[in-house]
């Protein structure tokens, strides 16, 4: 049902992974008050807001936008009139906007369904009326696609009382048309698609560039067409592909955002379906589905569920409130009546999860709401004529600042609503008070919960196998596919701890479809997570948002608005069952006098059966669960405990899904709870598959049985219990982390999520137990799977000699012989260092046939292919040299920090020599590598000699600059000099190791070298977040590459991804974003360190991703423009001849260097303690270190030569021959291993079918358009102070398009300067107007930036030493402090400098400031957060979770209401008052821009708050500032001082240091 | 994992060895084991690599750093029982192993090498005193019989895997006594016999049957074994030793050393040996510079040799080796030997001539210093020797198993005269002819015990396969 080209899905591309985000905004008059100018206004934000969306391949061809209005009933009046159409009077007659095929007897089709329809449901068909446009700015791909575009007019029944039961009967009339035009033969409604039906509002939108709606619809030009409200939508999209259907505003929404749980979601919608019923829709609701279609957006879902939700009663802000919630369980600041709102409807119904800015409209009432973590910018403002701005960001219409009475923001989880027919704005607090308050929730609440944890205590011991004896135990365990290492890194620090363990240097084990060893089925799927186009949370730092209650048992009727007598519902704090809660949960029906009812369902069968008898077990579980419910059993409990030597569990994952599935598919299945019991959980990954899988709590018996045995493992004296607690604590933990990894907040939403891929199961397998779970290569099925669980469950009751006292080894988390298959083997590394070390070719040779022939034991899907000749064998002397053919590699990014100074340098110079690239990794880099080599100097003379343990002699020509410069999260070290001495600037999205998680670099770690590289302290910890702060989209992302290309020009901008499914579609919009690069790694790569379940479990082989990623970018045409690099555990020549074939231009190495110089794979990196100094700060064990440039360099080079002896082998004389060519890759025929035989690989080997002329490699570079930036002109104006450090003053407006302002200014100062910059104020820019995003970026020392007007979001990102002031425009007439000045994410990343805001800024203020000093006055949620240095003063409120993750640096805050401690986050600061000067004995130096000085130990606070409060005053003129020193003694006991625990440990050790070295002097 | 930084903090504890003057009284062993705390400490050294080398590096595959940290957190029981699940004799290879595990240890790239071999020794030894070491009869018996000829260390692993797995095993040995090298070319010193003397009373416990004197193809027909069982395993030595043709060679007082050592040994059993060869007061020569060689060395010292010289016709190896380009295998380089350290020069690239003496009886011995070069021996012109030698024992290596009970099976052999068998895929361990295997020296050659034991293991499993079509028992 599309007007659209969106390819069907082939090889691995499927375009349901498709992303998008925008730009949104409204107008409206608050009186309702209609006008054409509100819709010339409407268009005016698109305009200006087009640099959210994005263009494809053709320049004409926009992503989509549109603009919803009133119903123009003069327009119509009159057009009608001309058509001969009567109208009725307006509100007594509905519009319905059509795209219709353009094949006329198509197109009748439909339209007879439409008359049919409403004639139907009793409704008078009015007319039709073609409505009139020009499509004469299209490009020609447009112009294919697009729909003829009538509408239909409805008469009003006599049916309908009002407008309200008008508006729903059409509704249903769109449904219902929707469901039989989608049932018409000969696919005729396939361009069918219903903008809008409605009495109240019309949506004119289509596959248009921003600028192209007004022009296109005519009707929008009519100055008779009016309206109180415009809603517009700028779309970007990660394809190509036109799509009419697509864009936004939908019926009731626009969305700037990304629905995470939408899977679970949807299926949730379906499940309910046989239990809701509504008084208001009666019988039609019924007609309603399917209510959400497969295959539409995520925004189109959300839109049908909202009108469900407003037809079904609910009003609209009741409506949103229910969709998306804010965080009300973590907030303790949230009045009774709202947490028992929430709470009351939490059972209702699950969070529609994700980063969302939403706007919504009836028609009569126009709103918006954010989601709870605030992840997308919405900004608003008032004038004194009633006239509502929202929008993405600030500026997009020109309005007189002296009309504006109010600026402001939307913040995390709130609404804002404006009422037209009441004409008043309705704020957050009073809107949902008066819902919370409408209906007695608190009392409905307590009269209808248990919790289970408050139930009395049932009989454990009724329970089966209460206690197993010891040789039961081992060989229950067995079963259940125990291994020692499940002992020993899996429960042992999970027990000790409540934390799961961490591992280090990747995954390069077999994946399980290609293990010879019997897996679990849980291992065969990978965790899903957020890259690019929704950001990851921080689950520790940003723990407000995050829930893991769970509701066991039936769901309430959704619809069930009028009930007064509240449905019942079980909860429980957190899903993981003690074996206590277990036995209540048996017995409930007891506990709660037969109001809960529960039946345990056995999943056991008998093993006499075979695999074969799984089938049948399962297909009995679904019919006993059916009877379960119509016998009116509430609890479903899947128990495998009835386990024994002659009976078999089906494994839990696979009946919790199946049974799951099958009540979703009955309708049943919120008729019933779902718990699981069994023995075969044991790890975070194993519990959050079975909730994404629709547990809504789970038993892990068996895991509680081993560690009452583990006394081994465990402290001495921890009880059984305690042991247990802190497994539990340690799954919460940990499914918090996997939720999170995928942006997901609360358990809820999690379960039944799907939030997973499956690798090696097949699809008719996995759609009938996993429907709707990706699986991409096939495999093995049912049968299979339940011969692996016989064959396990034999070993374990069988005669295994090895098996009568001990687990299996395992071998998954390190080599063990009879455990599981490595790359990595003693004589891999042997070889590979004995070869690199003595330049011996035939040692090589010996290494990568260990690697490449994986005959006997398969370990890699590649190990899987053929190679096939291209044509006959060529010479080698004819075939492209090794030279050039190294220039392709890289090495991955490790940074200083993670491995030593000597390991990292060695790279640097080696790939160096080779004119290849090494990567900084995270951490910055030393501006004495920059440094000419003459030749013989030691590395220890160029780097400091203190520095360096193991020292080297330096060759002429050498250098230690790495090529790539990464930017991380954490941001350490990002200055404009560092910026500027790139030759690539990589933005990591994720890491193979650990996507969708931050890093955290400990204490012990962080020396005083590595302090210095990322403006930190020594021996302070380090934290990354998970998410860049300023990339929440795919257009936050274009945002960061056009600031990267804006501080380096020259340098070219990668994104690194993460394989998974869908990051083709990911990569598409990268290249859209104006990336130069992008590396796709696979999942079982990575050095650093990384919790286990994410080394295993997250994240898919490159083989997958890289051939998505080739496939999709082809099929939009947009491959030639982006280079495509490929990452993960290569090693050899034919890794990256495949490599090539797949699609790769280039190749990145981590590993194999690394073990070139000297690693042994010890995985003792996250320890500190690696024997051969390469992942290690100890300076005794870098002594160790003895790895040279010139192993690095051999290695590369035999690479190469493997390289070339297989082009010749296969006939191919240049490397760009290769690229692209999939079709010389074949499966290997002879396939004897019993699980691989399912493989198919056909679509990783498939190639778009496009024209000769699309280009399957890299040949063109992107167009950045840096040539419209203002920053040209300030560099013009500004050379006398480039060139002569002459001080000058430059004047300018500025306006929102004008983004990145400084940044390419500050580009030539560092280029000059380096990290010094210039003298203090050498160049000033006077600043008018509103700035676009990212305002005074990496801006560098001397240059001052005094904005007179408001700042958007990112302002002085990454700050490393200029000044920025922002202030409201002297005409403006609003209170400074009560505005809002600058948006969210200021000073991300920050390193030095100063800035003054004289106003309210965002959410996340200074996150990630290791330098800056601020002044501000007030900010949003989360400030300060992460922040490691600097001075921040805040002049007025904060908002919640202040200094989460806080490690350095000092914030004053003052804290009028005395209410700041409950906002702040304790965590890891303390708050103090701020010491006045009396007790000042020694006052420091305050013009310090920001470093760190040992007096802010208390000694001279007093003297620096009114040194930064009077250059405020100064600065900015700020009338807060002036109060404040007016009245110095009033105000400052009521400043807090906000001081990190460890950063006060940190500094109180550097002053006995620096006395006792006085003491010495 | 033991103790994260204990690399960093203990050095390594070798055993102790009684003094020269001491040890040289009697024909006792002389290394007691590490106590139990020092054990401790020792195990807490090991890295717990993510990729263990030892493991690879020892040819059983002893799961190395499992017991290290078994030991470290003082749990020996479970210790054994790792060090079991690989090794049926940790008491021969604790002793007499040259420990290739050592040499592959991530700490011997740069420090000292975790003591393992120390450690293996305190665990076993631990479990025979506390009486952990017990039968394991099988449960339910196949009604197989099974013969194993040789009751070597091979023989011995070999009929012990397949016993624990129900099958009726009797090992075969032309001997007085069990054990094969292990008894009599091992001295006591190194070895005392008690320890197989255990284990034969364990396996007795576990069904095997034990039958000495009992020389197959030579005083029983091959046939009559064939017959009789149902797989036949060829475990016998590599026990034909490489001769010295020079002139003088039929004197008296010259002997291989497997004529010297086996006599000392059945003396210190309790045995009369008439004419026994002494070393008592004479000038002994050793040519050789192996294990073999070694033992004669301190045989010799213990009868009170007057001199005891050892050649070694190679170069002198290096004292170190390179080892970034060896590590982790087996480098080749010098090693010394406890018997080394009780009195012996030694001398390398030497050459023996001719012997020459009266009355039949050996009185000197001349060679000639000589160079290699590609390989090949060159004289170096007037460097000759002359020195005085009573006794000169030929320890020069051993070429071959004896033919005759590969001759009276009927075994096809490889170039060496070796038992053909291959040891992966599809007929491993199984000779050219129907149910007859092979395993340790019989079929790869002279080698360590340790070798003899991973082929004995793997043998077992293939004879198992074989016979009941697929196999529990580990590689």
């Amino acid at each position: 049902m599309s007007h659209s080209s969106l390819p069907v899905q082939q090889g691995l591309y499927d375009p349901r992974h498709e992303h998008d985000a925008c730009g949104v905004g409204f107008v409206a008059h608050i009186k309702g008050k209609q006008s054409h100018d509100m819709i010339c206004q409407g268009l005016q934000i698109l305009k200006n807001l087009e640099h959210r969306g994005a263009v494809g391949a053709d320049p004409l061809e926009g992503d989509g936008a549109g603009i919803l209005v009133q119903i123009p009933d003069a327009l119509f009046r009159k057009s009608c009139v001309a058509q001969g159409i009567s109208l009725p009077t307006a509100g007594e007659y509905g519009v319905g906007m059509l795209f219709l095929p353009r094949d006329a007897a198509a197109r009748a089709a439909c339209e007879q369904v439409i008359t049919d329809k409403i004639t139907e449901e009793g409704q008078v068909l009015l007319g039709w009326r073609d409505v009139p446009v020009d499509n004469s700015g299209f490009g020609e791909s447009v112009k294919a696609v697009e729909p003829v575009i009538r509408q239909v007019f409805i008469g009003c029944g006599t049916d309908c009382a009002d407008v309200d039961s008008f508006e729903r009967k059409l509704f249903v009339i769109r449904k219902i048309a929707e469901h039989a035009v989608r049932c018409l033969p000969n696919e005729q409604g396939q361009s069918f698609y219903i903008p809008s039906f409605s009495a109240r509002t019309i949506v004119y939108k289509g596959m248009l560039l921003a600028n192209q709606v007004g022009k296109y619809y005519l009707d929008l030009q009519d100055e008779i067409m009016v309206s109180a409200l415009a809603l517009v939508h700028q779309r970007f999209s990660t394809n190509t592909f036109p799509s009419w259907d697509l864009a936004h505003p939908f019926h009731m929404i626009a969305h700037n955002g990304e629905i995470n749980t939408l899977r679970g979601n949807v299926n949730w919608m379906t499940a309910r379906h046989a239990a809701m019923s509504s008084k208001l829709l009666g019988a039609d609701l019924e007609k309603l589905w399917p209510l959400i279609v497969e295959g539409q957006s995520d925004s189109a879902c959300f839109d049908n569920a909202l009108e469900l939700l407003v037809a079904g009663g609910y009003s609209l802000p009741h409506a949103m409130m229910l969709l998306i919630p804010e965080a009300w369980s973590g907030n303790p600041l949230m009045d009774e009546e709202r947490r028992a709102f929430y709470e009351y409807h939490a059972a209702l119904m699950e969070p529609w999860d994700g980063p969302a800015a939403v706007a919504f409209t009836d028609g009569r009432m126009i709103g918006a709401t954010l989601d709870r973590n605030g992840l997308r910018p919405a900004r608003y403002l008032i004038t004194d004529d009633d006239l509502v701005l929202m929008a993405s960001e600030m500026g997009v219409l020109d309005i007189p600042q002296s009309k504006i009475v109010k600026k402001w923001r939307l913040q995390p989880g709130k609404m804002f609503l404006i009422d037209l027919q009441a004409g008043r704005i309705i704020d957050d607090d009073e809107l949902k008070q008066q819902l919370a308050t409408a209906k007695p929730y608190r009392e409905w609440i307590e009269k209808s919960r248990y919790f289970l944890g408050d139930l009395p205590n049932a009989d454990i011991k009724k329970l089966p196998n209460e206690s197993l004896s010891d040789t039961n135990l081992l060989d229950t365990q067995q079963a259940f596919g125990y291994s020692q290492e499940d002992i020993k890194f899996i429960l042992a620090p999970m027990a000790t701890a409540g934390e799961e363990a961490t591992g280090s240097m990747g995954n390069d084990a077999s994946l399980p479809v290609l293990s010879g060893k019997n897996k679990v089925l849980y291992n065969y799927f990978k965790q899903l997570f957020a890259q690019v186009t929704n950001p990851p949370i921080d689950p520790i730092r940003e723990e407000i948002v995050m829930s893991l209650t769970s509701f066991i048992g039936p769901k309430p009727n959704l619809l069930g608005i009028d009930e007064t007598d509240p449905p019942l519902r079980l909860e429980v704090h957190q899903p993981v069952l003690s074996d206590e809660d277990l036995a209540k949960l048996r017995e409930i029906s007891t506990l709660t006098q037969g109001r809960y009812k529960a039946l345990v369902l056995d999943i056991t069968y008998p093993v006499a059966l075979g695999a074969a008898g799984c089938a049948g077990a399962i297909k009995a579980l679904s019919v006993a669960a059916d009877q379960a419910v119509a016998d009116g059993c509430n609890v479903l409990i899947l128990s495998d405990r009835a386990v024994s030597s002659t009976r078999v569990a089906i494994p839990a994952l696979l009946a919790c899904a199946g049974v799951h599935h099958h009540l979703v598919r009955e309708g049943l299945r919120t008729s019933t709870g779902l718990v699981v019991d069994s023995g075969s959980v044991r790890e975070t990954h194993h519990f959050a598959l079975l909730a994404g899988y629709g547990a809504e709590a789970i038993c892990p018996w068996l895991a509680y049985e081993t560690i009452a045995t583990m006394s081994d493992y465990l402290p001495a004296g921890l009880s059984g219990k305690d042991a247990n607690k802190r497994f539990i604590k340690a799954v919460n933990k940990g499914l918090l982390k996997v939720m999170s990894k995928m942006g997901i907040s609360t358990y809820q939403s999690y379960c039944g999520g799907q939030i997973f891929e499956a690798i090696g199961l097949n699809a008719d397998f996995v759609s009938q137990y996993f429907t709707g779970t990706a699986t991409q290569i096939e495999g093995i099925g049912l049968h299979e799977v339940a011969e692996e669980a016989v064959r396990t469950h034999q070993a374990a009751f069988g005669n295994d000699p090895v098996l009568s006292n001990a687990l299996e080894a395992g071998g998954e988390y390190a080599y063990r012989v009879r455990g599981e298959e490595h790359m990595w083997t003693p004589d891999v590394i042997a070889k590979l260092q004995h070869a690199t070390r003595s330049n011996n070719g035939q040692t090589y040779k010996e290494y990568a046939k260990l690697i490449n022939d994986q005959t006997q034991h398969i370990k890699t899907l590649r190990g899987l292919f053929e190679i096939k000749p291209a044509g006959a064998p060529v010479p080698l002397a004819e075939v492209e040299s090794a030279k050039e053919i190294v220039k392709r590699f890289a090495t991955g990014a490790m940074s200083l920090g993670s491995i030593s100074t000597e390991a990292h340098t060695t790279l640097a110079i080696a790939m160096n020599r080779i004119g290849g690239k090494s990567n900084t990794g995270e951490g910055g880099e030393d501006a004495m590598r920059f440094k000419t080599i003459e030749g013989g100097e030691k590395l220890s003379e160029i780097i400091g000699k203190g520095r360096i343990e193991a020292d080297q002699i330096l060759l002429p020509g050498d250098s230690l600059r790495s090529k790539i410069k990464q930017v991380a999260s954490g941001r350490f070290g990002v200055t404009a000099e560092y910026l500027s001495s790139a030759d690539q600037i990589q933005i990591k999205m994720a890491q193979g190791a650990k996507p969708g998680e931050g890093g955290q670099l400990p204490g012990h770690k962080v020396s005083e070298y590595i302090a210095k590289l990322r403006f930190a302290i020594p021996g302070v910890g380090l934290i990354s977040p998970p998410p860049h702060h300023d990339i929440y989209s795919i257009e936050d992302l274009a945002q960061l590459i056009h600031d990267l290309k804006n501080a380096n020009p020259r340098a070219s901008i990668s994104v690194k991804l993460v394989s998974e499914v869908g990051v083709g579609t990911v990569a598409a919009g990268v290249a859209k974003a104006k990336a130069d690069h992008v590396t796709v790694s696979g999942h079982d790569g990575g050095t650093g360190a990384s919790p286990l379940s994410s080394i295993k479990h997250a994240g898919t082989p490159w083989e997958l991703g890289l051939a998505e990623a080739q496939q999709t970018l082809v099929l939009n045409r947009l491959r030639g423009r982006i280079v495509l690099q490929v990452d993960g555990q290569l090693k050899t020549g034919r890794d990256v001849l495949i490599g090539a074939l797949l699609g790769a231009d280039e190749f990145g190495f981590a590993t194999a260097p690394l073990v070139a110089e000297g690693c042994i794979m010890m995985r003792k990196c996250h320890l500190n303690t690696c024997p051969v100094g390469v992942a290690t700060q100890d300076p005794d064990l870098r002594k160790k270190f003895t790895g040279q440039p010139e192993h690095v360099v051999n290695y590369f080079f035999f690479v190469a030569e493997e390289v070339r002896e297989y082009m010749a082998q296969i006939g191919i004389r240049k490397f760009n021959d290769l690229i692209g060519r999939s079709e010389l890759l074949d499966a290997k025929h002879a396939l004897a291993h019993w699980k691989a035989k399912g493989l198919d690989f056909s679509k990783i080997f498939h190639q778009p079918d496009v024209p000769v002329s699309v280009a399957r490699r890299h040949v063109e570079e992107q167009d950045h358009g840096l040539s419209q930036a203002l920053d040209h002109q300030l560099i013009a104006e500004a050379m006398p102070a480039l060139e002569n450090k002459l001080p000058i003053i430059i004047e300018s407006r500025i306006r929102n398009v004008n983004r990145t302002v400084g940044a390419m200014l500050s580009h030539e100062v560092a280029k000059r300067y380096g990290q010094a910059g210039l003298p203090n104020d050498t160049i000033t820019v006077n600043l008018q107007g509103t700035a676009g995003q990212s305002f005074g970026a990496f801006l560098a020392h001397g240059i001052t930036l005094n904005l007179s007007g408001e700042g958007n979001d990112y302002v002085g990102k990454g700050l490393c030493g200029g000044r920025i002031v922002v202030l409201p425009p002297k005409e403006c007439n609003i209170v400074a402090e009560e505005n809002i000045i600058v948006g969210n994410t200021v000073l991300y990343g920050a390193t030095s400098g100063e800035c003054y805001f004289r106003g309210v800024a965002g959410e996340r203020f200074a996150v990630r400031n290791s330098g800056a000093i601020a002044v501000v006055e007030g900010l949003g949620d989360h400030g300060c957060e992460y922040m490691t240095g600097g001075i921040v003063a805040v002049l007025g409120q904060t908002g919640r979770n202040f200094a989460a993750g806080m490690s350095g640096g000092i914030a004053y805050v003052l804290d009028e209401d005395g209410g700041f401690e409950h906002r702040c986050n304790l965590a890891m600061v303390q708050l103090e008052p701020v010491p006045d000067e009396a007790d000042a004995s020694d006052l420091g130096e305050v013009e310090t821009h920001g470093r760190v000085h040992f007096n802010h130990l208390g000694k001279a606070d007093e003297h620096v708050l009114r040194d930064m409060v009077s250059a405020h005053l100064r600065y900015t003129g700020s009338v807060r500032a002036q109060d404040i020193l007016n009245n110095w003694a009033r105000y400052l006991p009521k400043f807090v001082k906000v001081m990190p625990t460890e950063y006060r440990r940190a500094l109180q050790e550097i002053a006995v240091e620096q006395t006792k070295q006085l003491e010495a002097v | 994992m033991g103790k994260i930084t204990g690399f960093m903090e203990f050095d390594r504890l070798s055993e102790q060895s009684l003094p020269v003057a001491e040890r040289l009284k009697n024909y006792q062993e002389f290394i007691p084991r590490l106590t139990d705390e020092q054990t401790a400490v020792q195990g807490s050294r090991c890295m717990d690599c993510g990729i263990p080398f030892c493991t690879t590096g020892c040819p059983i595959n002893n799961i190395i750093p499992d017991w290290n940290d078994l030991v470290y957190r003082g749990n020996w029981k479970q210790a054994l029982d790792v060090l079991h699940s690989t090794n049926n004799f940790p008491e021969f290879t604790g002793r007499i192993c040259p420990a290739p595990c050592e040499t592959a240890c991530t700490l011997t790239i740069n420090d000292d090498a975790v003591g393992i071999k120390s450690i293996e020794h305190a665990i076993i030894d631990k479990g025979w005193e506390e009486g952990w070491v017990i039968p394991k009869p099988a449960q339910t018996k196949s009604g197989k019989k099974i013969a194993v000829v040789g009751s070597g260390p091979a023989g011995l692993a070999c009929a012990q895997q397949l016993a624990r797995v129900g099958h009726d095993v009797v090992v075969f040995e032309k001997n007085d006594r069990i054990g094969g090298l292990l008894r009599y070319g091992i001295p006591d010193f190194k070895l005392e016999k008690t320890h197989i003397d255990r284990r034969i009373e364990q396996m007795r416990a576990e069904g095997v049957e034990f039958r000495v004197n009992q020389n197959i193809g030579v005083n029983v027909p091959a046939q009559q074994i064939k017959d009789e069982f149902d797989a036949v395993v060829l475990t016998g030595g590599a026990e034909q030793p490489r001769d010295l043709p020079v002139p003088g060679r039929e004197l008296q007082g010259v002997h291989f050393a497997m004529e010297f050592l086996p006599q000392q040994n059945k003396v210190v059993a309790g045995d009369t040996v008439l004419d026994q060869i002494k070393a008592t007061g004479k000038h002994v020569v050793v040519i050789g510079g192996g294990d073999t060689g070694s033992d004669c060395v301190g045989t010799s010292n213990r009868h009170g040799a007057a001199s005891v010289t050892q050649f070694e016709v190679m170069p002198r190896p290096p004292e170190q080796e390179n080892k970034p380009l060896i590590w982790p295998y087996w480098p080749m380089k010098l090693r010394t030997s406890s018997s080394h350290d009780e009195g012996c020069q030694r001398d390398w690239a030497v050459a023996t001539k001719e012997l020459t003496g009266k009355n039949g009886k050996v009185e000197k011995l001349h060679a000639v210093r000589v160079e290699w070069k590609d390989g090949k021996m060159q004289e170096v012109p007037g460097s000759e020797i002359e020195m005085k030698a009573d006794l000169v024992l030929l320890a020069m290596g051993f070429i071959s198993p004896v033919q005759q009970t590969l001759e009276a099976f009927g075994v096809e052999k490889d170039g060496r005269g070796n038992a053909k068998a291959v040891t992966d895929g599809v007929g491993y361990y199984q000779t050219s002819v129907d149910k007859v295997f092979a395993a340790g020296d019989m079929r790869r050659g002279q080698s360590l015990v340790v070798w003899a034991i991973r082929e004995g293991r793997q043998a077992a499993r293939a004879v198992d396969e074989y016979l009941m079509s697929s196999s529990s028992l580990p590689l």
